[in-house]
């Protein structure tokens, strides 16, 4: 019999962002998302779990290096709902990080597939030498 | 020849150990009923209920629904699936790597009868929201008072 390696899942507390960080204008809880942000020799992929994040309502800015990524959470909720037990907070996401690499702000790329983000920068195609031809004249 | 009588694992924790296994087992069965406030258990789970329905949802990101099962089993709600992690490339580097895969498995007692038939499972956004029917007698039943 073949073993798999599948480990079980044990639950993270979900972190919330500090106030510091700034704080958004919608009340409520923000939370920091889980990422995984690998690098391969053209470009940077990150990977956010946002759960309950609509594509439309991903906000993804950079500046001077700054990527802050942030995600809306519409309510699934009803009012008339009655709450009887609860583990966890409904909320929206926010991170920021500081890239090392200069990127290819044209072409960043996001996706949002259940619940997780999937951005990919490209990286700037290093400066090639430029070969100049001299024409006699 | 003398008789001695065999007194199971030897030495004074015996007895410790015994009384330590009868809690752990007692706690055990606490816990199946009402969860604490946060457990370990993945996924975490939201219950609500309005008059008609009992609502559980979570979130599980990533998941597909083809990836979580969901069934009702006397009084009980069974949710387990395998969160799967795509592969990336091998050339990849990893600068930071916080998000896990694997597979769960969560048992949660539901507080009232519910129509099993009826149990709808949907996910949406990486959230999964469970809708399970009351049964007649759970539901609230209005009863009029008349006057003498």
């Amino acid at each position: 019999m073949e073993a798999k390696v599948t480990k079980e899942m044990e639950l993270k507390k979900k972190k919330e962002v500090q106030p510091a960080a700034g704080e958004g204008t919608r009340p409520g809880p923000v939370y920091i998302p889980a990422v995984d942000i690998l690098e391969t020799q053209d470009e940077i992929i990150v990977l956010a779990d946002m759960s309950g994040v609509d594509g439309k309502n991903v906000d993804i800015d950079l500046k001077d290096n700054q990527l802050t990524i942030r995600g809306r959470v519409d309510s699934v909720v009803d009012e008339k709902e009655v709450p009887l037990y609860s583990e966890f907070g409904w909320g929206d996401y926010m991170r920021t990080f500081t890239l090392s690499d200069v990127v290819n702000q044209e072409k960043i790329t996001a996706k949002m597939d259940q619940g997780v983000l999937r951005l990919t920068l490209p990286k700037v195609e290093k400066i090639k030498p430029k070969k100049i031809a001299v024409t006699a004249g | 020849m003398a008789i001695i009588r065999w007194q199971g694992p030897p030495g004074p924790f015996g007895e410790l150990e015994r009384i330590r296994r009868e809690m752990d087992r007692l706690f055990n069965e606490v816990s199946t009923g009402t969860e604490p406030f946060f457990s370990r258990a993945y996924p975490a789970v939201n219950i609500t209920e309005d008059g008609e329905n009992f609502y559980v949802r979570g979130e599980l990101p990533g998941v597909k629904p083809e990836d979580l099962e969901v069934a009702v089993v006397e009084g009980r709600l069974l949710i387990r699936g395998e969160r799967k992690l795509g592969t990336e490339e091998k050339s990849a580097n990893y600068h930071r790597r916080e998000r896990e895969g694997g597979f769960f498995r969560r048992i949660i007692a539901l507080p009232a009868r519910v129509n099993s038939e009826k149990v709808v499972a949907r996910v949406k956004n990486g959230v999964f929201t469970i809708t399970l029917p009351k049964s007649e007698e759970a539901k609230p039943r209005k009863i009029t008072v008349k006057g003498a």
